[in-house]
């Protein structure tokens, strides 16, 4: 049964009332959502140089804008030290969580060697387990090794939870690219420490990068690991120093946890927003069924 | 060739095809059997496993270590026995000068057990070693040299000696935490029982039948969690299909500026969900939000039982939608576009075309991604936490409030109520019912089966 693809001809009055209701209908959708994302980030920006420190006062567009809420950010709080800390969490984790995966992620993708298959189901159970099961033990552990308020100390847990998923991403990873490499370097007589050195390790590095981006930002806004592991003020990390700064004292400080937050969220969405390919490729490449 | 070795039973395959002379001499002394079977170099090496344990029991008892005068008579033994004595009992003396710390004795005994499984690992690999060289030296007269097997060591050894640190993490900031709050489940660790000033013990099992038991707690627990179910089906529900629609709307040919749009969208997802969550409490505020002073209006966003489950599922919305907007745009992108020309051909419209070929092939792919999806807003601590605090109070629950999802449940009988052995057992609830979910979905996908 044969269809005749007929010419394009000119469309009738009813098609074009379609289109435009498409058109409109479209573009309301797109603004009005564009709108609910785009208002709370304005307002929360603004806020943060409203003069004034409550709630109740906090407009969008300020009134008398000021940068005291800044100022005073950095004079009254220890938001400095919270900064610091978490930046250098973030950076530690980084650099540790890259050299775990980096070699366990080899290990699993490549070696054959007793276990294996217990080892990768074992990876894939403790995945499951919710993240602070562990918690109290930590705490217990950390306390007997005097490891407690200890920001860095944060960067062993951080660092070895997240070997199970990204030993799984880099396995996914290397799958694709092809064992006859390897083969063909071990007929040129490389030994198994040179294969991993020079062959393997430079094709991880878009991997390893993704790796490393993601380690870098989990540490800045996890809550409750720090909120159980540290207990002074000036050892905090960002996510609990912000979330104090605007639970303790309900509304009075809000204008100063509005500029905390922008501090913090800007740079971030920024980075989100640059690194968006590298980002969900990684994300694909975990789900992808390839 | 050994055609035999599809056939072996169980108990072959851990010792051996049969137990032999030599196989006896290992069972006592590790690496006897080997001696016998003239491989000297592996005899060592077995032998140095049994030496060192047993050397650390010597060392770390009261026959090397110093004694305290006074101290309890179990402090004496050595480490294995009386890591294994303190797991056992949790500590039995308390008060005064030789306190028992029972979390530490667990944690000691865990390690005790671990260790001790490791050696009883060794032995019977030094058993079926020396059974199977017996066998073979007996049917061909020859036995691999030692330094042979040296070599076949460090072949396999060098996927552990590159691993090493990572599994070393793995299991002590990891696992063992894991093992521990398992069992804490099966003791009487709360509030009122507080080490190290007091001893705790192990209770079994009461600790699941409380939940079923005690009305308490029973209401809580179906409260709580049924809640819990419910909002992790409709938020990935929710989320979904709001990303699907915008990507859809999005990528129609009428939209210009898409880049832009699309930047905007994304901006939910780019900004640290904590911040949102936390300018969206204030911005929702009762009394003082400005939305509520926009609308003149009093609407208690936050603190109206239901109501307040309504804003966790929108708030979540903004959140997530933009997540699955990127993936499907990306799938959108990928699928065969002569698909969608048959169909225009054959007079499909547009509607026609989305619902009955994009959705069925989207779905099938997406699958796996929804069920992590599921799994991860069961356990979404954050946007509970931050928005609502768990909500309303509800003075009907035993430590929970209304929006209270199980995850904060488990938080806040951890951190603030300090009932660690409830918090535990809900901990493992959930890990059964999520870790099930997450497995069974796992296992379906095709990463695993290729594998």
């Amino acid at each position: 049964m044969e269809k005749v693809i007929r010419p394009r001809r000119k469309k009738s009055v009813k098609e074009r009332i379609k289109d435009i209701l498409a058109y409109i209908g479209i573009y309301a959708v797109l603004i009005i959502v564009a709108i609910s994302i785009l208002y709370p980030v304005v307002w929360i920006i603004g806020s943060s140089f409203n003069q004034g420190s409550s709630l109740a006062s906090a407009t969008a567009i300020p009134k008398n804008p000021t940068i005291s809420n800044y100022k005073r950010l950095f004079a009254e709080t220890d938001y400095k030290r919270w900064y610091l800390n978490t930046l250098s969490i973030a950076f530690v984790n980084m650099i540790v969580s890259v050299l775990l995966v980096g070699t366990i992620g080899y290990v699993f993708a490549r070696l054959k060697f007793a276990g294996k298959k217990v080892g990768l189901l074992t990876i894939l159970i403790l995945q499951m387990f919710p993240s602070f099961m562990g918690m109290i033990a930590i705490y217990v552990l950390f306390l007997n090794f005097g490891l407690l308020n200890r920001p860095l100390a944060l960067v062993l847990i951080y660092s070895s939870g997240q070997i199970p998923y990204n030993t799984w991403l880099i396995k996914g990873y290397l799958k694709n690219v092809p064992k006859s490499l390897d083969e063909a370097a071990m007929i040129d007589g490389a030994s198994k420490l040179q294969i991993y050195t020079r062959i393997i390790l430079p094709i991880m590095f878009p991997i390893l990068t993704f790796v490393a981006i993601t380690q870098f930002m989990a540490p800045w806004f996890d809550y409750i690991l720090p909120s159980f592991l540290i207990s002074s003020t000036s050892k905090k990390t960002l996510a609990v120093g912000l979330y104090d700064l605007i639970n303790s004292q309900t509304n009075t400080n809000f204008t100063m946890f509005a500029a905390g937050a922008v501090l913090v969220g800007v740079p971030i969405a920024i980075l989100y927003l640059f690194l968006q390919k590298y980002l969900i490729e990684g994300l694909s490449a975990g789900a992808n069924k390839e | 060739m050994r055609s035999r070795k599809n056939s072996l039973k169980w108990w072959q395959k851990i010792i051996g095809q049969r137990m032999t002379s030599s196989g006896w001499l290992s069972f006592f002394v590790f690496g006897l059997g080997q001696l016998r079977n003239k491989q000297k170099g592996k005899a060592l090496f077995f032998f140095a496993f049994q030496f060192i344990y047993v050397l650390v029991e010597i060392l770390t008892s009261s026959l090397v270590s110093p004694v305290i005068p006074g101290q309890p008579k179990y402090w004496g033994y050595g480490f294995f026995r009386r890591s294994l004595y303190g797991f056992i009992t949790l500590g039995e003396t308390t008060g005064g000068r030789f306190r028992d710390n029972s979390p530490v004795l667990m944690i000691e005994g865990i390690l005790a057990i671990f260790l001790l499984l490791i050696l009883a690992v060794i032995w019977l690999l030094n058993i079926k070693d020396a059974n199977e060289t017996y066998i073979k030296y007996k049917s061909t007269g020859q036995v691999q040299s030692s330094k042979e097997f040296y070599k076949q060591v460090f072949e396999t050894s060098f996927a552990y000696v590159v691993g090493a640190p990572a599994l070393i993490m793995l299991l002590f900031v990891t696992i063992l935490p894991i093992i521990f709050s398992f069992l804490i489940a099966f003791t009487n660790w709360d509030a009122y029982h507080n080490p190290p000033a007091d001893l705790i013990d192990w209770v079994g099992f009461s600790n699941f039948g409380d939940i079923l038991k005690l009305p308490g707690w029973r209401t809580t627990f179906f409260g709580v969690a049924g809640w819990t179910v419910i909002w992790a089906l409709l938020s990935t529900l929710t989320t979904f299909f709001g990303g699907l629609f915008l990507a859809v709307i999005i990528n129609n040919k009428r939209v210009v500026f898409k880049r832009i749009w699309r930047t905007i969208l994304i901006l939910p997802w780019a900004i640290p969900s904590m911040v949102s969550l936390l300018v969206f409490k204030n911005f929702l505020n009762q009394t003082y939000g400005p939305l509520n002073r926009m609308l003149n209006a009093n609407i208690p966003w936050l603190n109206d039982a239901t109501l307040a489950k309504i804003t966790l599922l929108v708030i979540n919305l903004w959140l997530g939608a933009p997540y699955f907007m990127m993936l499907m745009t990306g799938m959108l992108t990928s699928f065969d576009k002569t698909l969608y020309e048959a169909a225009k051909v054959d007079g499909a419209s547009s509607m026609q075309s989305f619902w009955k070929i994009t959705f069925p092939i989207l779905l099938s792919q997406v699958t796996p991604l929804l069920i992590m999806s599921f799994a991860s807003n069961f356990n979404n601590f954050g946007v509970v936490f931050f928005l609502t605090g768990g909500g309303p109070r509800n003075i009907a629950y035993e430590y929970a409030d209304h929006t209270d999802i199980l995850i904060t449940w488990i938080y806040n009988m951890t951190r603030e109520f300090k009932v660690y052995n409830m918090a535990s057992v809900m901990s493992i609830l959930i890990f059964i019912l999520i870790g099930g979910i997450s497995v069974w979905n796992f296992l379906r996908s095709d990463a695993f089966k290729e594998d």
